[in-house]
């Protein structure tokens, strides 16, 4: 039984705005952008214990022009902060960015010469993840919360600005 | 001789040129100048089968002078024998010869080695950094580079506005 059954030739009003940002808070297309040990969590966050699929988020794109959500997973440092940016600029709006684990976030204890001291000195950051490494859990909430902001949304806005 | 065969060996050939030795639980220890290293080293590899350099770094000791100090461990695949060799390196002339002629594995050791501690290798084919950018400045690893000195990376379009 489809959904023509139950309806008929019927029709629903919604609003621009909840229809799109329904359709793209459950089917984020993550980059998985993995560069340190934080990678571990992301997997398990991945498996089936923690089942990110419940959140329709599932599927990693390696293709920055198929991705929504750029998550940084790990250690940034100076050598690779133009390709993190390059990474960026590839990726169509809409589009956010994850700071996954405290070197993402802040350049953690690594405050020397190599590291950048934070990602959000190259990319702008939508949501940030502590923890070294964060637990799945915590990545679960984090996409949550991403969630809660794409439906906040609107399709007027101008996100890149 | 109180040393071991090896360290015996490379001073019995080379009696000049050799600072001091020391063994410690089979780790033979050579330390010579830094002008007899293409010597000793050539010496090590053609007559005493040393076929693999395993490693080659170096050590900033300020202030200590000479200040620096490079270290290549030596392995003989035939033998399953291995020797460490060091040479001081003074801060006025950081420069030694490159082992690059003998071990062509030494290539990317001596440019990491010249990338962190500005060590200057003589003969190397292609001396460039290889862990840092070509924009960075200074040579981290020295003692004297500030523990707290970043470098943000502003070429290569990366558009960086901080600091």
């Amino acid at each position: 039984m489809g959904l023509e059954t139950a309806f008929g030739h019927s029709y629903l009003t919604t609003r621009l705005d909840e229809a799109v940002n329904w359709a793209r808070k459950y089917s984020f297309f993550q980059y998985p952008f993995v560069t340190a040990c934080c990678g571990m969590e992301f997997m398990s966050t991945f498996a089936s214990t923690y089942d990110i699929a419940r959140f329709g988020a599932e599927y990693p794109r390696f293709s920055p022009r198929q991705a929504d959500v750029l998550f940084v997973v790990g250690t940034v440092n100076e050598k690779l902060a133009p390709v993190l940016r390059r990474v960026y600029d590839q990726m169509c709006e809409p589009k956010w960015v994850v700071a996954f684990g405290v070197c993402a976030t802040s350049g953690g204890f690594y405050d020397n010469y190599a590291v950048v001291q934070g990602i959000d000195r190259i990319v702008p950051v939508d949501i940030y993840i502590p923890g070294c490494p964060p637990r799945p859990e915590a990545v679960l909430d984090a996409l949550m919360e991403l969630q809660r902001r794409v439906d906040r949304e609107s399709v007027l806005d101008r996100r890149n600005k | 001789m109180t040393g071991t065969y090896l360290t015996d060996a490379v001073k019995e050939r080379f009696p000049e040129d050799v600072l001091g030795t020391h063994a410690f639980r089979g780790d033979d220890t050579v330390v010579i100048r830094k002008e007899a290293l293409p010597a000793v080293a050539a010496f090590l590899k053609d007559q005493l089968g040393f076929d693999m350099l395993m490693d080659l770094t170096a050590v900033d000791y300020l202030p200590r002078e000479p200040r620096f100090e490079l270290v290549c461990h030596l392995y003989s695949t035939g033998r399953n024998v291995r020797l460490r060799l060091k040479c001081p390196v003074p801060a006025g002339d950081a420069s030694v010869a490159s082992l690059t002629p003998l071990w062509p594995g030494a290539g990317w050791f001596e440019r990491e080695a010249w990338d962190m501690f500005g060590l200057d290798f003589k003969g190397h084919p292609d001396l460039r950094r290889l862990l840092m950018y070509e924009s960075f400045e200074g040579h981290p690893l020295r003692k004297d580079y500030p523990i707290d000195r970043h470098q943000p990376r502003r070429d290569d379009g990366a558009g960086r506005t901080d600091r």
